[in-house]
């Protein structure tokens, strides 16, 4: 019996450390080739060079690309995070009629095919006249992103007390005050990692940007554009600085979280 | 009191009737959660609701015209069911691939979910960053690795030759490499719901059930599967839903030998310049998936899935 339990535990942690593996090789293949000398890849590598990713810094489309990433990532978050904030207190911790409904409405999008979502916006906004940029590709991320943000907000509203809230009422608070002074600093935790989710799922995002970004390019949808076109060792260069900037974000963030956690806690 | 009440209001109607309305509209503004939910009710409204119908509409438009709300017509739907038209096909692709993701996923997932909730301790949360994280990686750059691991002098095809075992098999642009992809991409989705589902099992109902003598499969049977069903629907769906519409697999590693559905919808919207087609493609996939979506929102509680954390 104990012997059996051991054999189960050991075949999970096996299969679960292999696919692990499998999951970080093709990202692995991506920084190799980034890093190959010459102008096409081959394994093994022959000579290592750095020369793709300096010319890739050195790129102004690129720059500017990049910039287009970030600026759509960041307001994204801004506007994500507040409306997912009042949707998570409206999913989670006030009791109201509709409000399973609205549980389902809301998870919705996130239950349907980004391509497809993309391709239905972008025929909205044409119908409407409307000329598709950052701007709109910022809106088709939060049709999205807004559903994600919302959940992992709601989950920390499930463990959160609503009776501080009243206990903080009854002693003649103003309804800023509980907000600011009971209601953010217990759910702080659940608004950072939303906010963390909505900026790097924006970052990421695909299939959304290919449709509603117009003219605009962010960065995976330029390098989808280079994909299709051929091969240039620019792609896995950009494409390894992409994640490993995703890496820097989500350690960041989940450092700077436990150091404001611990700064309270003292 | 209240008896009193109704009758007035009944035999004030139908004048009387629009005042209560007004004030019933106030009693719902008046509920906390109502105003909370707004702007997330128009955001999706206006961003999900809105493009729906949209190509709702587009879809009744003649072929190849711009002509929404204009004209009517059902053509796009003959062509779609029309017998020499090969769409089916597509849709016979995505689905099977779809049906396959989403088997192989929840065998993939099921023990690394019951390790994450039941064994690691401290280090599942590691496990789940680690899972978590190539979702924000964009899918092209991920499917690109493969296609650098599986091409011609790629890593699998340079490193069996370097030990003298001659070339990789042509995998790369094949229905295979294509199901491999979506395996692949749409791994976290069924992972995490299934966590969530195998979080609701108590561990003692495990321990009790081993006491009593059941096996592994009668635990696995009578015990989690039952009370993690809520979730490992959630994933089952999440899984096939997504994978019904994905593109990017088919495009990067099946080299386009398989055309899928969302390939088909792309490409009415754009080379072929044929909006009211595409829509009426899109509805079809929209009608499909949403029917499935709704058969299974009807039977969740989200309250108790998520609120057992």
């Amino acid at each position: 019996m104990e012997q059996d339990k051991l054999r189960t535990r050991v075949f999970i942690a096996l299969w679960s450390a292999f696919v692990v593996l499998l999951v970080y090789l093709p990202l692995a293949c991506v920084a190799l080739a980034s890093v190959s000398k010459g102008r096409y890849f081959a394994f093994p590598i022959r000579a290592f060079s750095w020369e793709w990713w300096e010319k890739t810094t050195d790129s102004i489309e690129i720059s500017m690309i990049v910039e287009n990433s970030l600026l759509v990532a960041a307001v994204v978050t801004v506007f994500s995070v507040v409306i997912a904030f009042f949707g998570a207190l409206a999913f989670a911790r006030y009791d109201w009629k509709g409000r399973k409904l609205y549980q389902k409405l809301i998870l919705l999008p996130v239950f349907f095919p980004q391509p497809v979502l993309g391709l239905a916006l972008l025929l909205a906004y044409s119908a409407l006249g409307i000329t598709t940029s950052w701007m709109t590709a910022v809106f088709a991320h939060m049709v999205w992103i807004v559903p994600v943000v919302t959940l992992v907000i709601a989950i920390k509203v499930y463990g959160f007390d609503p009776s501080l809230e009243e206990a903080a009422f009854d002693l003649g608070a103003s309804r800023v005050e509980v907000m600011t002074n009971v209601t953010l600093p217990l759910l702080w935790p659940g608004i950072w990692s939303g906010a963390l989710f909505a900026f790097l799922l924006s970052w990421g995002n695909f299939p959304l940007s290919l449709y509603t970004a117009g003219a605009d390019s962010t960065v995976p949808k330029w390098l989808y554009a280079k994909m299709v076109a051929g091969y240039s060792p620019m792609v896995p260069a950009l494409g390894t600085m992409a994640t490993l900037a995703a890496a820097a974000v989500l350690l960041g963030g989940a450092l700077l979280g436990a150091i404001v956690k611990k700064a309270r806690a003292a | 009191m209240s008896n009193a009440m109704t009758e007035t209001t009944l035999a004030g109607a139908p004048e009387a009737a629009r005042a209560p309305l007004s004030a019933r509209f106030a009693a719902l503004w008046a509920a906390a959660g109502v105003r909370c939910a707004v702007p997330v009710v128009v955001l999706l409204a206006a961003g999900f609701l809105a493009p729906l119908i949209a190509i709702f509409a587009y879809s009744f438009a003649p072929p190849r015209s711009f002509d929404v709300f204009r004209a009517f017509s059902l053509a796009n739907y003959a062509e779609l069911f029309s017998p020499d038209n090969t769409v089916w096909l597509s849709f016979a692709w995505s689905i099977g691939f779809a049906l396959v993701t989403c088997a192989l996923l929840a065998v993939i997932s099921y023990p690394i979910a019951y390790g994450m909730v039941f064994l690691f301790g401290r280090w599942s949360s590691l496990v789940s960053v680690l899972f978590v994280f190539p979702l924000f990686v964009s899918e092209n750059v991920r499917l690109y690795g493969w296609v650098l691991f599986f091409i011609k002098n790629g890593v699998l095809d340079g490193s069996l030759k370097w030990l003298g075992l001659g070339g990789a098999p042509e995998v790369l642009y094949t229905p295979g490499a294509i199901l491999a992809g979506m395996v692949y991409t749409y791994l976290p989705f069924m992972l995490f719901p299934l966590t969530l589902g195998l979080s609701m099992v108590p561990r003692d109902l495990i321990d009790a059930a081993r006491d009593l003598g059941a096996n592994r499969f009668q635990i696995w049977r009578e015990v989690e599967v039952p009370l993690a069903m809520p979730g490992i629907l959630i994933g089952m769906l999440l899984t096939f839903v997504l994978a019904i519409g994905a593109v990017s697999e088919a495009k990067i590693l099946g080299g386009q030998s398989v055309i899928v559905i969302s390939h088909d919808i792309e490409i009415a919207f754009t080379y072929a310049q044929n909006w009211p087609l595409g829509s009426a493609l899109a509805v079809l996939v929209t009608a499909f998936i949403g029917a499935l979506t709704l058969a299974v929102f009807a039977r969740l509680d989200l309250d108790r899935l998520l609120g057992r954390r």
